[in-house]
């Protein structure tokens, strides 16, 4: 038998050789929980924020209108909730009640998905709504006036904008599920977190095993950090623009970014 | 229902903003062709009655006629008489996402469902118009006011409009500017387009108006010819208005 690891970074080797595997599973998964529940949750947040911005048009029926009426009251009510709970209560509420109340049997996992991406949607509609609000209401009219429904400019000239406004907030937001996914180890998700209890526990090595787990998380929030710093440059787009110094309408091809000879080296 | 062969009448049209009456009645035709030049003192109205023209404001009250339909009767979805009636407005309002080229086709392509290379060439026509065919590339923020405007106008043009509204398009310009854009408006108007001009610009008006309505307070002070309104004014108060305005240019 190999002789026990004495010092901290022995330990930490150790562990690291026994419960590599696990780390990167547990990892893994509080990934996915925070990529696809922040993705699902920009979602329904971009939804929310589309359906509380209709406008009433003037010739509106009075039935649509109370019916606008009761879903913006029924959004209302979501995001308020969600956002006045805590997530790891509405973890054991939605993966127990679901189970004693309706006789689901979701599993943990799918019941950590649900948590995360409801959760994040409802402060995403918080913050779609303040993207809108901030492009300026020309915008939205110059749309309507060439007649474009609610949707179309929505889909076309607002959310676009908005989008690069509120990318900072939704890295935010990605970053701090990365973290706070840690609670869904309440109904046993095999997360991060979870997966480090069970590592810890073996040997009663609580320090250098939440020493491991503690680098993990932060190269994931750093990495993705960085990763949508690169994002938000892009989405900025070129500085410069070419002009077209040739008639286009007697050009059969088209007429879409003709590299000129002398423009070809100095565009960057 | 109607008998004129006025394209756009309007009726009656009161507007309020809350307890304030903004628009006090306002009864006034376009024919095919007219160019009518709506002039006034700052907070008269004019902007929101050339916005009510196309329901970008809800009227309190009177109705809007299109070629002898009323607009709120006749059309179930706005959209479709908002691409018969063309907006130019004091900001531009070009959209930032887009290029010069797409601001002139999301609109063919997303209202009036053209094919893409449809209403590419109809984006360039108007942008040849206008003298920006060559700035097909370029995003609203890397170009002048004058050059918004323009493109703002071909965007307007693009969906091919039976009216033109125009709302102070160039009050936002520097002096300089303001000249491209009168010559894209004077050759349009040349062209044969019913256009509708909220303006400061009185030599303009003189000019290229076909008729020019005087708004004061909320209602039409005085209307008529160019000639007649201003050699000749009959009230006080618009002869009031265009001794300001001499003394002030």
């Amino acid at each position: 038998m190999t002789t026990m690891p004495t010092t901290f970074f022995e330990w930490v080797f150790f562990l690291l050789e026994q419960y590599g595997w696990l780390f990167l599973k547990g990892a893994f998964v509080t990934l996915m929980l925070a990529l696809v529940g922040t993705f699902i949750g920009c979602v329904i947040g971009f939804i929310v924020g589309i359906i509380q911005t209709i406008p009433v048009a003037p010739n509106t029926g009075k039935m649509k209108k109370s019916f606008y009426g009761l879903i913006r009251w029924l959004l209302d009510a979501y995001v308020e909730l969600f956002r006045g709970t805590p997530m790891i209560v509405q973890a054991m509420v939605v993966y127990y009640g679901s189970m004693s109340l309706f006789d689901i049997d979701m599993s943990a996992m799918f019941a950590g998905f649900l948590v995360v991406s409801v959760n994040t949607g409802a402060y995403m509609a918080e913050t779609v709504r303040g993207g809108i609000n901030s492009i300026e209401p020309g915008q939205h009219e110059a749309a309507t006036a060439i007649g474009m429904n609610h949707y179309q400019t929505m889909r076309k000239v607002i959310l676009p904008q908005a989008l690069r406004n509120i990318m900072p907030q939704i890295g935010n937001n990605l970053i701090i599920n990365i973290k706070d996914t840690s609670v869904l180890n309440v109904i046993s998700v095999t997360e991060l977190y979870f997966s480090s209890k069970s590592a810890a526990g073996v040997y009663y090595k609580y320090f250098e095993v939440f020493f491991i787990t503690c680098v993990i998380y932060f190269i994931m929030t750093f990495t993705v950090s960085r990763i949508l710093r690169l994002v938000e440059r892009r989405m900025a787009g070129p500085r410069d623009y070419q002009l077209i110094t040739y008639d286009p309408l007697q050009d059969p091809c088209g007429h879409f970014q003709v590299p000129l000879a002398k423009n070809r080296g100095e565009s960057k | 229902m109607i008998k004129s062969k006025a394209i756009l009448d309007i009726r009656g049209l009161k507007k309020n903003f809350g307890d304030r009456e903004i628009l006090k009645g306002i009864d006034f035709g376009v024919d095919k062709g007219d160019v009518v030049c709506i002039i006034g003192p700052s907070g008269s109205g004019k902007s929101t009655l050339i916005r009510c023209i196309n329901f970008l404001e809800n009227l309190t009250e009177g109705a809007i006629v299109f070629n002898g339909n009323n607009v709120l009767e006749t059309f179930e979805d706005l959209s479709l008489y908002r691409t018969k009636v063309g907006m130019v407005f004091q900001q531009f309002n070009l959209f930032n996402n887009m290029t010069v080229l797409e601001n002139c086709m999301v609109g063919q392509l997303t209202v009036l469902k053209k094919e893409h290379e449809t209403a590419r060439q109809t984006a360039m026509k108007y942008l040849y118009h206008v003298g920006m065919a060559d700035y097909i590339n370029a995003k609203p923020h890397q170009l002048s006011g004058g050059q918004k405007q323009r493109v703002a106008i071909a965007r307007a043009m693009a969906l091919e409009p039976e009216i033109l509204l125009l709302d102070e398009p160039t009050s936002a310009l520097d002096s300089e500017m303001v000249g491209e854009v009168l010559a894209v408006m004077r050759e349009l108007a040349a062209a044969g387009l019913t256009m509708i001009v909220v303006t400061h610009e009185m030599a303009f008006a003189r000019e290229v108006a076909s008729k020019v309505i005087f708004i004061d307070q909320g209602v039409i002070a005085e209307q008529g010819a160019p000639e007649v309104i201003f050699k000749n004014p009959v009230q006080q108060r618009t002869k009031d208005f265009l001794a300001r305005f001499n003394q002030n240019n």
